[in-house]
């Protein structure tokens, strides 16, 4: 018995020091999700960005990741023993890692930290973010075009300024195309739970919506919007495959390029903490393709699509009225980033109370 | 043919001393078979899941954050269960326990005086006893089943949790994110020392612990305990009350299942939050039972299934295998050490004539 204990604790020695050894030859750059990586949705996006970066480096780099981390005290542990295993670079892909990422990066300040769409960086911690409101416009356009009724259901995450930021920009595509166009908004206070999406989804239909779309992480929304044979838009992901006949488009984030360009930066040593904010034309969001729907609309999306991309159209431009009725942008007036990335009011035309 | 649990006459003490090891053991050996089925070598991950985790003051650190609330609720249940009241509520408790210890640093979030963090434990403590007053008064005077009350309290306090971060107690500056403003730094539990992020509730876990081990073996009241759970009739002779008896357990467990729910919010959180727990109440009755129901088995218990913990998620990052690997090890633990249990008292008789099939119709 004794021989069988020292045969054990020998190899698992030397496993360990392989390990390791291993360790040192590839830069180690290390991914944190929220969610399942197969989730159709937000963390497969970034998972889908972890196999470019790896097949961008090959040998030069490992992408080891942890999933289904929540936020919380769990998420400081998590965020710690990349830390320590040896990351070079850690990217943190959800919003509410946000103060751990901080807490661990100040312990750890040769190592890099990228936190997604946060508004707290530090020397050592960058954040990302994507526009992804240019694609909500979009699907805006779309949605008015489409529905039958007029109103559309919404299916929120968290009131914070992105979601918002999003269902604004979704109401005003629409209603520049129909200006009754109304929304209904249903707040799961999740990024990731298949059944409360679902059960969202299901009470939006039932209201009388025709035309689904989603700010939370996976497909199940998809899912009823094809049973109850209406339309929706796709979220994160490409997700024609959970509504082939359902799916108009999808806003697809495409992080591998950024994810690149950072390890790049880390690899040459030219990193530096930086906030990014990048949309359509840098390649960070792009637009799952236009299905389902006539012609003209579809050229009318691309056609817009075209617009953001070259700078033309900016989907945040005046005349915009705010919910309560007061002025937000003047004819022509385009907003700043600032009071995009604070925004916690509606514009005109949101059928529902932002939760206060 | 069915299968017939037949009690044994003479169960081996020698085994039940040893069924928690032997289930151990089962364990790892299943698990070891599961690594390799999914072509991971079963040593590395054995390795990486059970040794790894104690060979660095970091990860040990992180045992003993997970460990802290497992014992403290599990200590606590141990006495519930030993006098056969079946306390299935503590996540509840703990809940109602982490909202009533915030009630000073999230209300009163202007006030720094070193008063706040022992308010806070009292409160929590306080808050939790109350929550499972509600299934013990329910049980001494309702003769209500208290598994079922104290089970339904623990979605009660979910959800209630959830309303107060989303409405009232809502951060002004969070974004409009579910929280509570964080805490100020006097609301904070202390860390125990400097290597590393463990904190106090670590060291009222283990003094919960042994305070309890000194009350059931050397204390009157302990006595009392075991009669009252091995035979209500016999404790009556003996002059106990099993109404107070009641009270005593349930307020007992969740005043330090309240303990807990506050030491890990202002330990380890620092704010409320809609999710607090990832299910200590219910992992704590796995620990309860893996210790013996025995406080100091139950130390050894809550840091073993913490090891599970952050050992899981060491072979993620290791082996890259699912983060599912854990729960399943949890799992496969309850299994073999209830089945050993069972084992142990009953024996396994294979039952072929007919005779068992009109039994079993009649049972029904």
């Amino acid at each position: 018995m004794k021989k069988i204990i020292l045969a054990l604790a020998t190899s698992a020695a030397v496993i360990g020091f392989a390990a390791a050894a291993n360790a040192q030859d590839a830069t180690k750059i290390c991914f944190i999700y929220v969610g399942s990586k197969t989730d159709g949705g937000w963390t497969q996006a970034h998972d889908i960005g972890r196999q470019a970066l790896q097949a961008e480096f090959g040998d030069k780099i490992e992408t080891p990741f942890l999933e289904n981390v929540p936020e919380g005290p769990d998420a400081e542990r998590a965020i710690e023993r990349m830390a320590r295993s040896g990351c070079a670079l850690v990217f943190t892909t959800s919003f509410g890692f946000m103060d751990a990422t901080v807490k661990v990066a100040e312990k750890f300040p040769d190592v890099k930290f990228e936190h997604a769409t946060g508004f707290k960086s530090g020397p050592n911690v960058a954040t990302y973010n994507s526009r992804f409101y240019e694609g909500r416009y979009i699907q805006g356009l779309i949605a008015a075009k489409m529905s039958q009724k007029g109103v559309a259901g919404y299916i929120a995450s968290f009131p914070i300024p992105e979601v918002v930021m999003g269902i604004n920009s979704f109401v005003h595509g629409a209603q520049s195309i129909n200006p009754d166009f109304k929304v209904k908004v249903i707040w799961a206070n999740t990024w990731f739970d298949p059944g409360k999406e679902a059960d969202a989804a299901k009470a939006l239909i039932d209201q009388g919506v025709d035309i689904l779309t989603q700010h939370t992480d996976t497909t199940a929304p998809m899912q009823v919007a094809a049973e109850r044979g209406i339309k929706a838009f796709g979220q994160a992901s490409d997700m024609i495959k959970a509504g082939p006949e359902t799916q108009l488009t999808a806003i697809v984030d495409t992080w591998g390029a950024y994810y690149i360009k950072r390890t790049k930066a880390v690899l040459d040593g030219t990193w530096k903490s930086e906030q990014v904010w990048d949309g359509l034309k840098d390649g960070i969001l792009t637009m799952a393709p236009y299905t389902n729907m006539p012609d003209d609309v579809k050229k009318l999306a691309e056609e817009a699509e075209a617009k953001i991309r070259s700078g033309e159209l900016h989907p945040f431009t005046g005349p915009i009225k705010k919910q309560d009725g007061s002025d937000w942008l003047a004819d022509g007036a385009v907003s700043d980033d600032g009071t995009l990335l604070g925004m916690n009011f509606y514009i005109a035309g949101v059928d529902d109370q932002l939760p206060k | 043919m069915r299968i017939e649990l037949e009690k044994r006459a003479n169960p081996s003490t020698l085994f039940s001393i040893l069924s928690p090891f032997l289930a151990l053991a089962l364990t790892v050996v299943a698990g070891g078979i599961m690594f390799a089925l999914i072509g991971k070598s079963p040593v590395a991950a054995l390795y990486s899941f059970f040794i790894e985790p104690l060979l660095d003051i970091w990860s040990l650190h992180e045992i003993a954050i997970k460990a802290a609330p497992l014992i403290l609720i599990g200590a606590g249940l141990s006495v519930c269960y030993r006098s056969n009241n079946w306390n299935i509520g503590a996540e509840g408790q703990f809940i109602a326990g982490a909202i009533a210890g915030a009630i000073v640093p999230v209300v009163f979030h202007d006030w720094h005086s070193s008063l706040v963090l022992p308010l806070m434990l009292i409160f929590g403590m306080i808050g939790g006893a109350l929550y499972a007053a509600i299934p013990a008064f329910l049980k001494a005077h309702m003769n209500t089943n208290e598994i079922l009350t104290s089970l339904m309290l623990v979605y009660i306090a979910q959800l209630f949790l959830d309303w107060l971060v989303r409405g009232p107690w809502r951060s002004p500056d969070a974004y409009n994110f579910p929280v509570t403003r964080d805490f100020v730094p006097e609301a904070i539990l202390p860390e125990l020392i400097s290597s590393g992020r463990a904190n106090l509730g670590f060291a009222f876990a283990i003094i919960a612990a042994v305070g309890l081990w000194i009350m059931m073996r050397y204390t009157l009241k302990g006595f009392e305990i075991t009669v009252l759970g091995q035979s209500e009739r016999a404790g009556r002779f003996a002059g106990f009350s099993s109404k107070r008896m009641i009270w005593f357990s349930m307020l007992l467990s969740g005043a330090l299942a309240g303990l807990a729910g506050i030491s890990e919010v202002s330990g380890t959180i620092g704010k409320l939050q809609p999710i607090i727990s990832p299910g200590y109440g219910f992992t704590a009755i796995i620990v309860a039972f893996l210790g013996r129901l025995n406080p100091l088995g139950i130390i050894a218990a809550g840091l073993f299934l913490a090891l599970t913990y952050v050992g899981g998620e060491a072979v993620q990052l290791t082996l890259s295998v699912s983060d599912k690997v854990t729960r399943v090890f949890q799992g496969l633990l309850l299994f073999f050490v209830l089945s050993c249990d069972t084992l142990i008292q009953y024996k396994i008789r294979l039952v072929f004539s007919r005779f068992g099939q009109t039994t079993e119709g009649s049972a029904h």
